[in-house]
């Protein structure tokens, strides 16, 4: 545009000879200085858009997810007397039982059937694995009291948080009166309160939304990422040298070429399809595992891995190929020597990229199984296993309200993990990186 | 080599006023002990990329332990030659030649030579300073330590003598172990002659050493290559014609990949034969 004009201009002046170029030049300068400023206001407008928009997103998990951080827990004195653990099998005791004796013994005036069964639902049927677990650890000798800080059950929880509220008709809560009643007489002895709800950190998924936590999920992320890393950075990376280095130029690599970068583009729930018909079907691997989720992982990061290496070894200046060639570097010396170490920074940088995307992913998993409820915590690679993002799918799915919060909360830990992920690319790049 | 439109226009306006001096006069050169046999000989040697004959049938013999000058303008193919003596064009792909062209009775692209081999013997020092992004020690030592010798103290001696050959010893002996692209662009120049000089070659080709350089690491390097004059055969690809009648006693004219004019550099730029030699020399096309 601007070149036109100063063009039309010179030209001009050379046939007035009195209009000075000078002063078109600044004429024209002054509607490109205002172009210039219109199009940084576009931007600026823009980037503040996408910042309140993130801001919003971001706000909204925490303000919906921060409380599942907390948990109501209720004090309960558990009177153990000799006979009521099984001599010997002590795992095979009645501690539902011994439980609940303890909750009619803190409560004395519920005599009513009916009533007994409103007054154990406040608490948690955590409650009984808690003492099994506190028995199992020290036995107790003769007759004593264990005092134990079992979960209350999720609705009660979510009457704690406010979440429920206690001044509207029976009907339109889950609590009854009588069990609202039971739990002022708790607060009144300071026997119920909030606090760090350790169980989400370190349980797997569970029916209840108290006992459910994320740990089974980010164990079967770990292990499906480790999978998918061992098995993408290696093939990525000779890939991307072969292609790159070695590689002759003829139809057959400019095909393998548009098909990486169309493999980039592809859905990702087609890499989960090919998973399930190959690996499984096929292969006969066992489903739901970390196993085939990596591998199906592996398949969906290696494009981008390959592309991003590509370009790593693309930046590599020639000049350094020029100087380790001129004082007698074989081809090879030179690429393990020199370019490699120089791609280095860029090549982790895209496979972590590619690892976080993968990390995030979805719809591949549900084609393999990996959408199962899965109680148990993963121990390797062959366990049935969900992963993080999965399990805020199910979550998510579930209706109780005390899984909105955990849902939430299950979404900051995921994105917790993405960006020290990120982190970790930007610190790699920044200490790998040199000049030349 | 980017360039900003006023740095190029700096250029251009500097190698004119070069240019535009009539008379260069090549100082009186002593003769080379030992010298003066065919080091490398092109017969009918052509250079072509794809379909384009970059380099057209050349015939010439560059004379041992002097210093040959490559001259003429952008584009006529003096980086093409020089890069065809040690086989660098051979990472240009569509890129093959015709014709032989020997080194000591060795025919460089024959089917036996190793060309990591010949690599070694004729070392090359290009435009932009290229070190290694490691030590200076560690550029230095890359070429020996390739082809063998690991020895801590054999290392050193080689080093500190290439330093020394290259006139950057005093300068860098303190700091061996910081980067070498801490160094200025000349010192990197010599850091990049003394790398070369480490692997003990037999020829240097420099392909344009000072044009990225100011005028007084130039000096320094033309310095250098008046110091190796004598133990080395050296071709130097220059722009500048008064740096190749300063320090060349052969001047090879390349035109339009045409050797033009070959001759000792004080009849070139006095006498020259070819009406395009004495155009070029005194400035009318450039
Ligand atoms: N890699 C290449 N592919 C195709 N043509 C090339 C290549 N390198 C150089 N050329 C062409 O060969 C000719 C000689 O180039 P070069 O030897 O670099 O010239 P100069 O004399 O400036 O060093 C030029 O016309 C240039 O365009
Ligand atoms: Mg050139």
């Amino acid at each position: 545009m601007s070149k036109s004009t100063t063009g039309s201009a010179a030209r001009s002046s050379a046939s007035s000879g009195r209009v000075k170029t000078i002063d078109i030049v600044n004429k024209g300068l002054k509607s490109r200085y205002r172009k210039e400023k219109r199009f940084r206001v576009y931007g600026l407008l823009s980037i503040i858009a996408s910042a309140v928009f993130l801001a919003f997103l971001l706000s909204s998990i925490v303000f919906n997810g921060y409380s599942a951080f907390l948990q109501t827990y209720i004090k309960l004195d558990v009177p153990v007397k000799t006979g009521m653990i099984n001599e010997q099998n002590p795992r095979r005791s009645d501690f539902q039982g011994i439980i609940k004796a303890a909750i009619r013994d803190y409560f004395p005036d519920v005599t009513e059937r009916k009533d007994t069964r409103e007054l154990y639902s406040i608490f948690s049927s955590g409650a009984a694995f808690q003492l099994r677990e506190k028995v199992l650890k020290n036995p107790p000798e003769g007759d004593t009291t264990i005092s134990l800080w079992v979960p209350a059950d999720d609705d009660v929880d979510m009457l704690m948080k406010g979440h429920m509220k206690r001044d509207v008709p029976e009907s339109e809560r889950r609590l009854s009166d009588k069990q609202l009643r039971w739990i002022e007489k708790l607060e009144t002895d300071k026997r119920i309160e909030k606090r760090f709800n350790t169980t989400f950190f370190t349980a797997g998924d569970s029916r209840e939304p108290e006992l459910a936590g994320i740990w089974g999920a980010v164990k079967g992320s770990f292990y499906t990422m480790i999978v998918t890393l061992v098995l993408s950075f290696p093939i990525g990376i000779a890939a991307a040298v072969y292609l790159e280095e070695f590689a002759p130029k003829n139809i057959a690599t400019d095909f393998i070429e548009v098909n990486i970068n169309n493999l980039a583009a592809v859905p990702s729930i087609v890499f989960g399809l090919l998973g399930l018909a190959v690996f499984l079907n096929f292969f006969g691997m066992p489903r739901s595992t970390p196993l085939v989720g990596g591998i199906v992982l592996m398949l969906m990061t290696l494009p981008t891995i390959i592309i991003a290496s590509r370009a790593a070894l693309k930046a590599v200046p020639p000049s350094i190929r020029e100087a380790a060639l001129g004082v007698g570097s074989s081809k090879l010396q030179v690429i393990t020597g020199h370019v490699l170490p120089l791609a280095l920074p860029g090549m982790l940088t895209g496979t972590i990229i590619g690892m976080a995307q993968a990390l995030g992913e979805t719809a591949p998993l549900l084609m393999i199984g990996m959408v199962a409820f899965i109680v148990d915590i993963p121990g390797g690679f062959t366990d049935p296993a969900a992963v993080m993002p999965v399990q805020i799918y199910l979550w998510a799915d579930s209706p109780e309200r005390a899984f909105v919060e955990r849902t939430s909360a299950a979404i900051m830990v995921l994105l917790a993990f993405l960006v020290s992920m990120n982190a970790v690319a930007v610190i790699m790049r920044k200490r790998f990186e040199r000049r030349w | 080599m980017q360039m900003t439109a006023g740095e190029k226009e700096a250029r251009e306006v500097a190698a004119k006023s070069d240019t535009n001096r009539e008379i260069f006069l090549p100082p009186e050169r002593q003769r080379v002990k030992d010298g003066g046999k065919p080091h490398v000989s092109a017969k009918n040697f052509s250079i072509f990329y794809g379909d384009f004959e970059a380099v057209k049938k050349v015939n010439a013999d560059i004379l041992s332990k002097y210093v040959t000058a490559i001259i003429g303008p952008s584009g006529c193919g003096k980086s093409t030659f020089l890069r065809a003596i040690n086989r660098m064009n051979d990472l240009i792909p569509s890129c093959y030649t015709t014709g032989t062209i020997m080194f000591d009775g060795e025919d460089i692209y024959g089917r036996f030579t190793d060309e990591v081999q010949l690599r070694k013997k004729i070392g090359m020092v290009f435009q932009k300073p290229n070190p290694f992004p490691k030590s200076i020690f560690d550029n230095i030592a890359y070429g020996p330590r390739l082809h063998g010798v690991n020895d801590k103290k054999t290392l050193e001696e080689i080093v500190e003598k290439s330093l020394l050959k290259a006139a950057l010893w005093d300068e860098v002996k303190d700091r061996l172990d910081r980067n070498a692209l801490g160094l200025s662009g000349g010192q990197q120049q010599r850091l990049c002659v003394a790398r070369t000089l480490a692997v003990e070659p037999e020829i240097l080709l420099l392909d344009e050493p000072t044009s990225a350089l100011d005028p007084k690491a130039t000096a320094k390097i033309e310095d250098l290559i008046e110091e190796l004059r004598g133990s080395y055969t050296i071709l130097i690809v220059t722009h500048n014609m008064q740096q190749a009648s300063r320090v060349s006693d052969y001047t090879m004219f390349y035109y339009e990949g045409d050797l033009v004019e070959y001759a000792p550099t004080k009849q070139l730029f006095t006498n020259p034969r070819d009406q395009v030699t004495e155009d070029y020399i005194t400035g009318r096309f450039s």
